[in-house]
């Protein structure tokens, strides 16, 4: 569950950052891009959560 | 109140940290360098390269002037307050009860509170930017002093409302929030940088950005009403950007719990990727937008991320710092509970947020927060290392049993006396007064204790 997660925030990392490159190279236009971004962003907030910053249970 | 109720009060706030960190509580280099990460990557960043900007910095002035300037900030971190954490392992709180005694450091806690309470509140003011985005919200631009509008008012307040009931809540969740937060928000400052540059005309393979950065970006021209940056304006602002946390020494607290002074260096991370990174990409956001709010600029180069992006930056910003203005004003209650104070604390928040000249001259508040607190840091770091070599006491109100060292406490209203002077007979601006004032305030210690001392002994 936890490498799914992992992968998952990953996927949302790159969703974070990759859009707005294309964008710069002129792969893709600004309204995908921002909606790529918005994706990302739940993406990465939606899986991180429940491991990120987590205290291990005793 | 009375001084020992004072005491008493102040003593159980810090009760966790009264002892030096034990080598079992030792942490590794990753903690320091994740947390050096986490708290620099704020919502004070979009900000400040923005300013920069508006300033009139040249593209050499903010590459070379912000590559100095962090790093004379990491080896201040590394090379004066890292050896004396390492060493003493004590908290800033203790340190200075131990030099000052609890009343010098009532005030210092006062103070302190004050100014966590008009940093949380431009990151409230922050956000406002991005949550009045939908609500048509009137936005302040860089000159505006005052509220827009009753539409700025509404939304401060509700920002405020928000941050107030999660800072009265608990901490510790939202703790976890801002690391969560803190990878994707750098991503997302990097991802701004790069949605606006072809706005600005750069082309795909970066081939004219020099010449679009010298034209368009960091043009050398100050926006109207605003000052005029020069490269020692970039050097003395990020060096001296969290003046309080390293030559003031309040990550004292933090590296006493390293294992080497070296875990100083950890700082570069913090340094390079909000103060230098993040600042570029705020700059350059801030460039090809048509907007002074942070809010709205985001949301025009990344849309819904990018305003959810201000909005968390200045939440998680302003969150643990009303909180623990909270918990310094709660010394000097008349034993009021937590929440009623951190209420207080929200609602000085909130007000000063209506106030869009906090966000608008954040490059100053920032100059003078760590101006106000350097001295004490100045104190310290005499105290650690001179005053046994020169026959003088350490510790002095401790061993003393002082309420009040007036050697600290004359260095420090003698030092604000003398910067307000340099400030405003002389014209010397915020930004270079804070070296100035750390450096005398160590002999100037040493000369007043000579004089205290003696007086005290007789």
């Amino acid at each position: 569950m936890n490498t799914l997660l992992k992968i998952l925030s990953l996927v949302g990392l790159l969703l974070t950052i990759v859009p707005p490159v294309l964008f710069f190279a002129g792969a893709i236009d600004h309204s995908n891009q921002n909606l790529y971004l918005f994706i990302g962003t739940v993406l990465w907030f939606g899986s991180a959560w429940f491991w990120l910053g987590r205290k291990a249970k005793a | 109140m009375k001084i020992q109720t004072l005491s008493k009060k102040l003593d159980a706030l810090y009760e966790f940290d009264r002892e030096a960190v034990k080598p079992h509580a030792f942490q590794s280099i990753g903690n320091f360098l994740g947390s050096y990460a986490g708290e620099h990557v704020a919502g004070t960043e979009f900000v400040i390269g923005m300013l920069f900007v508006a300033h009139g910095v040249t593209v050499f002035d903010m590459l070379i002037g912000g590559l100095i300037g962090n790093i004379m900030a990491v080896l201040s971190w590394a090379l004066i307050t890292a050896p004396i954490a390492v060493k003493a392992r004590l908290s800033l709180y203790w340190q200075l009860k131990k030099i000052c005694g609890p009343v010098l450091v009532f005030l210092y806690n006062i103070v302190n509170a004050l100014m966590f309470c008009f940093l949380a509140g431009a990151m409230v003011a922050v956000s406002a930017t991005a949550v009045g985005i939908p609500f048509q919200v009137e936005m302040p631009t860089l000159n505006d002093m005052y509220p827009t509008g009753a539409g700025w008012v509404i939304t401060v307040f509700a920002v405020g409302a928000v941050i107030t009931v999660f800072a009265i809540l608990g901490f510790e969740s939202l703790a976890r929030f801002s690391k969560v937060a803190a990878p994707w928000m750098f991503l997302i400052f990097v991802a701004a940088a790069f949605a606006s540059l072809p706005k600005l005309g750069v082309e795909h393979g970066f081939s004219n950005f020099w010449e679009v950065a010298q034209r368009s970006i960091w043009t050398g021209q100050a926006a109207e009403g605003q000052s005029q940056f020069t490269l020692w304006h970039v050097i003395f602002f990020t060096w001296f950007a969290n003046a309080a946390m390293h030559l003031g020494m309040s990550d004292l607290s933090i590296l006493r719990y390293a294992r080497k002074w070296t875990y100083g260096f950890a700082s570069t991370v913090g340094m390079f990727l909000g103060h230098y990174i993040a600042w570029i990409a705020s700059g350059i956001l801030y460039a090809a937008g048509t907007s002074d709010a942070p809010g709205e600029v985001a949301y025009q180069a990344l849309g819904i991320a990018g305003a959810l992006c201000v909005i968390i930056a200045g939440w998680t910003t302003a969150n643990p710092t009303l909180y623990r203005a909270g918990l310094a004003l709660q010394v000097a209650s008349p034993g009021w509970s937590r929440w009623k104070v951190t209420l207080l604390a929200g609602l000085m928040t909130t007000i000063a947020a209506l106030f869009p000249a906090l966000v608008m001259k954040l490059l100053d508040f920032v100059a003078l927060y760590g101006l106000v607190l350097i001295p004490m840091g100045g104190v310290i770091f005499a105290d650690f290392y001179l005053m046994k070599k020169l026959k003088l006491q350490d510790y002095y109100a401790e061993k003393q049993k002082l309420n009040f060292n007036w050697a600290a406490g004359l260095t420090w209203f003698l030092l604000l006396g003398l910067a307000l002077l340099m400030n405003r007979v002389c014209g010397i601006e915020l930004y270079f007064l804070p070296l100035p004032v750390w450096i005398i305030s160590i002999p100037l210690f040493i000369v007043l204790s000579k004089i205290y001392q003696k007086k005290i002994a007789l």
